[in-house]
């Protein structure tokens, strides 16, 4: 921060101190700022080109009526907030909303939890914990297309896994239509998305755990604070930071969830598990509608974008303390 | 280090020009292969389809190259997966770049004929003489021709052929015998039928012959014998006949499901011979959809794909894609297609002797006379109501809404 500081005042210098640093291009000053925009070049033009223009464009898109014909015509007439009024005044909206929010917050709860719990068990030694703790990772590394094709295998009515399991119980007889029915679909689409999101959640969580200082548990427990007690008052304080950075990750990670959806039920039945990223994609690529679809888009980029403040301002906080 | 300062301010240059000229590049390929661009002779021409399974690649790969010889003309033939034609075709739109033969599937036609992206194929002196009226609306645009369809398939019902003798169920040819056999041939861990009712085009797709035969249209699918037909899924869903799980199952999980034996009867396409044909122990037949009552027509929806000519801005290319497509399609083709990929021809002439070869394709093929498109009435609106209709039949299915406030709910929604 500070080079760019001299050098811009450098150049904005009045003659007189241009004078005493005649060729300027071989001036020390000019070099080090020439350098400092060539460092800055690639990442700026990386901006630009995979971020600026793409968002631009999504943002210019969902004021146009921009379907099949715009590719060959070139014609995308303009169309004011026509699109946002249809979108958001679809009666598909409010449900996909809900869904959305439910769908983050159920995922995000059962994932921070049980990825807490998991990552405070495996805080003590005991055999084999290293390798355990490695097998956690494998729904993170499995394709989300495969997960969700076994899943929606297992989840099946007739004769998926679960529910030949429940059969075989005795005194139960009940096929529940995990994505079947409308009630079911929805948690069961979220217990898929917890299980697939554990591993994230215990892998920041317990890097956050090694980061507290064993002694304070020490000075803890002669002060009588064991089990829960040091749980509440030393493990959860110190590990706030990392929590805020795991709770704000994983909203934007999870409001984006597009491909466990399709592959478990489509957004169905009857629209039972359609969320905003559901909701878009079938707009802009099932229907053809991309002026819709980018309407949509840009509502859950500015969701998104909402948390993404949140964490950096959660961030910057945990910088300065 | 002046040298170096400045060879690397020319590296920066050349960076910042050189990106919008490779982006260009990538679009800039006006004519695509070959050297006809000059107003010379043909000698080349790209063609585009998404046959990239086989067997029908190489199906369609000798015909194509066959009648390239024919004329002389190399073939630079591209396919991509289903799923990606759409959007390989917008992009080529956009880009100037679309082949000089394309296939599209048939309710897409319109859309891209809308576009303005396709030459009508009379001006190439084409024109859809002898093929079913169905066939020729679906190619149609405004009245205009824009492309020829070879064969076409659609969906029949499938009977697993031991499970109905064991349960002495002859196949049904009526809705009521559809349901009494159904509800005869569930038992257990089995049922009677199963069918797709998913949220795609495909669930629409299945819906259709159920709705058309009872006199249903899409145009306004709030009327009471749509509400009828969606009254039969309903009917066989909540009876158990058919498993809840239809709204979820694809056409290709139907089809795994009667492979297995969970259910002894399917509505299907004649696309599923040769799996089911490499399913060990399956006896199966197939019989037309059934009527509402007995004696009334049958109209069911017909898949395929239609070849058009793409607006290239070439005429001497475009005049030797229209021949290229009239070759794809004459008669000889049509039926050797027909033979071979076990579907069925879209002249009505030339029915009898494909069915003289693969008997199996028989009941598809009675219904070719009544076959009806799924865009011939909307056109390029018809993905509005295929919505709309699969909309409905999953609120009806899922939620236990009525049929005809189901439908309703839907059209207006739409």
């Amino acid at each position: 921060m500070t080079g760019t500081v001299t050098a811009s005042a450098g150049t904005t210098a009045p003659a007189g101190a241009a004078r005493e640093r005649p060729r300027g291009l071989r001036s020390p000053r000019t070099r080090e700022r020439a350098l400092e925009l060539a460092f800055l070049a690639p990442a700026a033009l990386y901006l630009l080109l995979f971020f600026a223009y793409p968002v631009g464009k999504n943002v210019v898109m969902s004021f146009q009526e921009y379907t099949t014909r715009t590719f060959f015509t070139g014609e995308a007439p303009w169309v004011g907030l026509d699109n946002y009024a249809a979108v958001l005044g679809s009666s598909l909206f409010t449900q996909a909303l809900l869904n959305t929010v439910l769908f983050t917050v159920g995922s995000i709860l059962g994932q921070f939890v049980l990825g807490l719990a998991i990552a405070v068990f495996f805080q003590r030694r005991f055999p084999l914990s290293g390798l355990l703790r490695s097998l956690l990772l494998l729904p993170w590394l499995v394709p989300l297309i495969v997960t969700s094709a076994v899943w929606r295998w297992m989840l099946d009515q007739d004769n998926g896994v679960i529910n030949r399991a429940i059969g075989a119980l005795p005194l139960l007889d009940a096929r529940p239509g995990w994505l079947t029915s409308t009630s079911l679909a929805l948690l069961a689409v979220v217990v898929v998305n917890i299980w697939i999101g554990i591993p994230f959640n215990t892998t920041i969580l317990y890097g956050g755990l090694q980061e507290i200082p064993e002694e304070l548990y020490e000075a803890g427990s002669l002060d009588g604070a064991t089990g829960w007690t040091a749980f509440r008052h030393i493990t959860w304080p110190l590990l706030r930071p990392v929590v805020t950075v795991v709770l704000v990750l994983g909203v934007v990670y999870t409001l984006k969830v597009l491909d466990i959806i399709l592959g478990l039920t489509g957004g169905g039945p009857a629209n039972a598990t359609q969320t905003l990223s559901t909701q878009s994609y079938e707009l802009s690529f099932r229907q053809f509608d991309f002026g819709q679809g980018a309407a949509l888009g840009n509502v859950l980029i500015v969701i998104s974008l909402v948390f993404a403040v949140v964490y950096l301002r959660a961030n910057r906080r945990a910088v300065d303390e | 280090m002046v040298r170096r300062g400045t060879s690397r301010r020319t590296l920066a240059a050349a960076l910042a020009l050189g990106v919008p000229l490779a982006l260009a590049g990538c679009g800039g390929d006006e004519a695509g292969g070959g050297s006809g661009g000059d107003g010379g002779a043909v000698d080349s021409l790209r063609v585009l389809d998404y046959y990239n399974n086989e067997p029908d690649n190489t199906f369609y790969q000798d015909v194509i190259d066959a009648c390239g010889e024919g004329a002389g003309i190399t073939i630079e033939r591209q396919s991509v997966p289903g799923g990606d034609l759409i959007s390989t075709v917008l992009q080529q739109s956009s880009s100037r770049t679309l082949p000089d033969v394309l296939m599209l599937d048939n309710p897409d036609l319109q859309q891209i004929a809308e576009s303005g992206a396709l030459a009508p194929l009379g001006d190439f002196g084409l024109t859809a003489d002898g093929y079913a009226d169905g066939v020729v609306q679906a190619s149609s645009y405004e009245g205009e021709l824009y492309g020829l369809q070879p064969v076409t398939n659609t969906i029949a019902l499938f009977y697993n052929e031991t499970l109905l003798a064991e349960a002495g169920v002859a196949p049904p040819t009526t809705w009521d015998e559809l349901e009494s056999a159904a509800a005869a041939l569930t038992t257990g861990d089995q049922y009677g039928l199963a069918f797709s009712a998913i949220n795609t085009y495909e669930g629409t797709w299945q819906f259709l012959p159920f709705m058309w035969s009872n006199g249903g249209d899409e145009s306004d699918i709030a009327t009471p014998e749509t509400a009828e037909a969606l009254q039969l899924w309903v009917d066989l869903v909540q009876s158990g006949s058919a498993s809840q799980s239809v709204v979820n199952w694809s056409q290709a999980d139907v089809n795994d499901q009667f492979a297995a034996g969970n259910a002894a009867m399917q509505v299907n396409g004649h696309w599923q011979f040769p799996v089911l044909d490499d399913t060990e122990g399956l006896e199966y037949g197939v019989v037309q959809i059934p009527a509402p009552s007995a004696g009334e027509t049958v109209v069911a929806p017909f898949g395929g794909e239609t070849w058009t000519v793409p607006q290239t801005g070439d005429a001497d290319r475009q005049a030797a894609a229209a021949e290229l497509v009239e070759c794809i399609t004459s008669d000889e083709n049509m039926t050797m297609l027909a033979t071979q990929r076990g579907t069925v021809p879209t002249k009505p002439e030339l029915v009898d002797d494909v069915v003289a070869e693969t008997p199996a394709i028989e009941p598809f093929a009675q219904q070719l006379p009544d076959l009806r498109s799924r865009t011939g009435e909307l056109g390029a609106e018809w993905p509005t109501a295929a919505t709309a209709i699969y909309t409905a039949v999953q609120d009806a299915l899922v939620n236990g809404t009525a049929p005809a406030e189901a439908l309703a709910a839907a059209q207006s929604g739409s």
